[in-house]
């Protein structure tokens, strides 16, 4: 190191926050001390414009060349005050925080023992902030590409914007149809749209919108690369019928041998479908799809004389022959879109779902409403003798949130309204119904929930708080047993149909996508986003973003806003063309490397390779480092026999002295 | 050892899932023990076994690496590393005569910020029984 290093160590008050609990300005004498340390100063909000303006004069008057800030977490600002000392002519990687807030202040509550610490964690930034090295940043093109996974309402409405604005979209979805959990429901609360009136123009316009290309009945199967520069491989399983012959006529499902033998996803298992189906009747792409675990010819090699479906289709679309198909790509930015699994309520199992036929969930009720659904809309019901039309109906809410036994903690911020919303349904359809809502709270929270709910009530709906303890059968009855607790009186009511207000639980498969992409989840087992409130679509992963209820319950008002926050911090790289590349990477010394190879073994992104070099005339392999492939996570150092590995930043040289002034300081 | 010990414990946390971790503990105000201090690593497959015994000899009482959960790593599997190289760490300290209470492994996550304070006070509270460590002559550095 050419210059001596002259370092200024700000440390700031913010507000209370810091100098309630650490005194900020024995800490600023205590720093002054400190080897090559030129200034310490104290200031009420360092990140603040005259903060950072009192550092930017610091380093012109005094000529420093090294910067601490001990404020708040790195992760918090880092980047502001590299971008100050830049500002000010100082390269951004001669920046130390020192996290005093996070990590010191509000986490001790005296004075006389958060100061001392703060004194320690100041020096050990001083020990280390010396030894840094100046770094540049490269960059490199970013793929004007995103690939969003999930095709419901979040992937519909974010791939939509991404592709108005120019850019390539992948759109990979699961299912055999776009629409996910929104194209099931029949109105949408508070305004009774009708679900499918107001998404079927958009699964249409993505369908076939010209910047997007749609793949359904497909999966994600691995994700490499970095932000600008993902390399996607995603499987196209096989359809047994040829997309581009298909013509959706429904022939096939028609005559299959196994008609309507099997349970309807779509329609929640309460309506039958063929082995070969299409999963509803406004299903985007409308193309057949034949299921492989219920063809009798897939399972058995033997459907009668002949498959009856390859028999009727007039166009000759149904092969057997068809395998899964791999379909390689690039992009520059990827939104995660899974979405949620309804909770199962056989956890609850006091509340007899599992026992008693009329006892149902929300989505199930959903589609025994819908005119699309099994029933043509009609509410009918089997109390376990007889299909019935219902004339005592009762909703239970929070079934499955709320609730520390099932491990959901969380408000799942819909079966408020969704119950609201379908009790008025009921009350359209079967005028003389007596109604009754058991509730904890009632949460109407959004645009004009709370006049919803308002109006529900009004239509003689009652409202009794209390939560069930149990539903038993009496008679034809179900009965439910509760304690109205508003009146303290034990209620056991006599009904036709309990309809259970389930919740929203994370994705079963959304292990599969954390592996993916390297994705964390919350306590609540959603997605983890980079911050709850200034960082909420993006995630640790650099270029990776979430939209809906991958991420936490929520409605659709708020889906569709998150995708389109996901699609426009999505297109900032795609807008950009560029990337810039995190120059904390690590580098090899070539005269110490021995070329075992350790390092190459280790390194998760095989971002080292061994190249040969001429030294003093004799040809040796030694490890190099490509810097746009390597992270920084200096697992190699780590392994290194010779410590000729090391990150930038974080080198041996730069770690040990902090360990010393940690030490030192008792 | 006298009843107002108070241990100098040395902490790496991996920058991802631990030093979040400890941050939202931070966020919610959650106290513990103010005798941790923290050297933010990248990944605690950056943490070479090294820096335990350098830890050690430049007088912390105990030490403790934290990261992500295992299969939760960011860099995908640097915290097996950790885990392997350290776990063995362990065994060779306690060999040479190291109470093992002195050295600590950890899973946080970003979002355990009440799972760091109990591992901060679990550390602290072994570090403290232990007593204060003279086991390795001092080698101080000068910095």
């Amino acid at each position: 190191m050419s210059e001596k290093p002259k370092v200024g160590v700000y440390v700031c008050h913010c507000g209370i926050n810091i100098a309630s609990t650490v005194d900020v300005e024995e800490i600023a004498s205590f720093a002054r001390d400190l080897p090559n340390v030129e200034v310490a100063r104290t200031y009420s909000y360092m990140c603040s414009d005259p903060g950072q303006n009192l550092i930017k004069e610091d380093i012109r008057e005094h000529g420093l060349n090294r910067v601490i800030v001990a404020s708040c977490s790195p992760r918090m600002h880092e980047p502001t005050f590299r971008k100050t000392i830049q500002e000010a002519g100082v390269n951004p990687y001669f920046l130390e925080m020192a996290n005093i807030r996070e990590q010191c202040s509000w986490v001790h509550d005296d004075l006389e023992v958060a100061t001392p610490k703060a004194k320690k964690l100041v020096a050990a930034s001083v020990a280390k902030v010396r030894l840094l090295e100046a770094l540049e940043e490269t960059e490199v093109d970013a793929e004007p590409a995103t690939l969003v996974i999930g095709a419901g309402i979040a992937g519909i409405q974010a791939a939509l914007d991404i592709a108005d604005a120019g850019f390539k979209v992948y759109l990979v979805e699961k299912t055999p149809s776009v629409g996910g959990r929104m194209a099931q429901l029949d109105k949408t609360f508070p305004t009774l749209d009708c679900s499918a009136c107001i998404l079927t123009p958009k699964m249409v316009d993505c369908a076939g919108h010209p910047n997007i290309e749609l793949m359904t009945y497909s999966e994600v199967e691995e994700i490499g690369g970095y932000i600008g520069n993902f390399d996607v491989k995603v499987r196209k399983k096989a359809r047994y019928v040829d997309f581009d012959k298909c013509t959706g006529c429904g022939d096939c499902a028609n005559e299959c041998r196994v008609k309507d033998r099997f349970p309807n996803e779509f329609d929640q298992g309460m309506g039958k479908r063929s082995a070969v189906y299409l999963p509803f009747p406004q299903a985007v792409p409308a193309k057949y799809t034949i299921d492989p675990e219920q063809c009798l010819y897939l399972t058995k090699g033997k459907c009668g004389k002949a498959p009856k479906c390859q028999e009727v289709c007039g166009v000759g679309a149904i092969d057997f022959e068809q395998e899964d198909e791999f379909v390689e790509f690039k992009v520059g930015a990827v939104i995660v879109a899974t979405g949620f699994d309804p909770f199962d309520p056989s956890k609850k199992p006091e509340y007899g779902y599992d026992d008693y036929p009329n006892v149902i969930t929300g989505m199930e009720m959903e589609r025994l409403v819908s005119a699309s659904g099994p029933t043509g809309g009609k509410i009918t019901i089997n109390n376990g003798e007889e299909e019935i039309e219902p004339k005592e109906v009762a909703f239970i809410k929070c079934v499955g949130s709320r609730d520390e036994s099932v491990g959901n903690e969380y408000c799942s911020r819909v079966c408020c309204m969704y119950t609201a919303k379908q009790a008025h349904l009921v009350r359209e359809k079967l005028p003389d119904a007596n109604i009754r809502i058991y509730y904890m709270d009632v949460r109407a929270f959004g645009k004009g929930y709370e006049e919803f709910y308002d109006r529900v009530r009004r239509e003689n709906v009652r409202y009794i708080r209390g939560n069930p303890s149990e539903i038993f059968k009496r008679g034809n009855k179900l009965v439910v047993k509760a304690e109205n607790t508003l009146t303290s009186t034990p209620v056991e009511d006599e009904v036709d149909l309990v309809v259970l207000g389930v919740g929203m639980e994370p994705r079963k498969e959304m292990r599969d996508i954390m592996d993916l992409l390297r994705l964390s989840q919350s306590q609540d087992r959603f997605f983890l986003e980079a911050h709850p409130k200034l960082a909420p679509v993006d995630t640790a992963t650099d270029g990776v973003f979430l939209a809906g209820c991958c991420q936490g319950p929520k409605d659709i008002p708020d889906t569709v806003a998150q995708a389109k926050g996901a699609a426009s911090s999505a297109m900032i790289p795609l807008a950009r063309g560029k990337v810039t590349i995190s120059a904390q990477v690590a580098e090899v010394n070539e005269a110490t490397c021995r070329g075992c190879g350790f390092c190459v073994e280790i390194c998760p992104y095989s971002a080292i390779e061994m190249v040969t070099v001429n030294r003093f005339g004799y040809e040796i392999e030694v490890a190099r480092v490509n810097e746009a492939l390597c992270k920084g996570c200096g697992s190699c150092s780590a392994a290194c026999l010779s410590d000729s590995i090391q990150p930038k930043s974080f080198r041996d040289w730069q770690i040990l002295p902090q360990i010393a002034a940690l030490g030192a300081m008792k | 050892m006298s009843a107002n010990y108070e241990p100098n414990i040395v902490a790496f946390l991996c920058n991802w899932c631990s030093y979040a971790g400890a941050d939202l503990a931070g966020t919610s105000r959650v106290q513990y023990p103010p005798n941790i201090q923290v050297i933010r690593v990248m990944c605690t497959g950056r943490v070479n076994p090294l820096y335990v015994m350098n830890a050690l000899q430049q007088g912390a009482d105990g030490v403790l690496v934290s990261g992500c959960h295992p299969g939760d790593c960011h860099y995908m599997e640097g915290n097996y590393y950790a885990r392997r190289r350290l776990g063995m760490l362990k065994d060779l300290l306690e060999f040479v005569g190291v109470d093992p209470r002195r050295f600590h492994m950890s899973w946080v996550s970003a979002s355990e910020g009440h799972k760091w304070k109990e591992v901060v006070e679990k550390t602290v509270e072994d570090a403290k029984e232990a007593g204060p460590f003279e086991g390795f002559r001092r080698r101080q550095i000068d910095w």
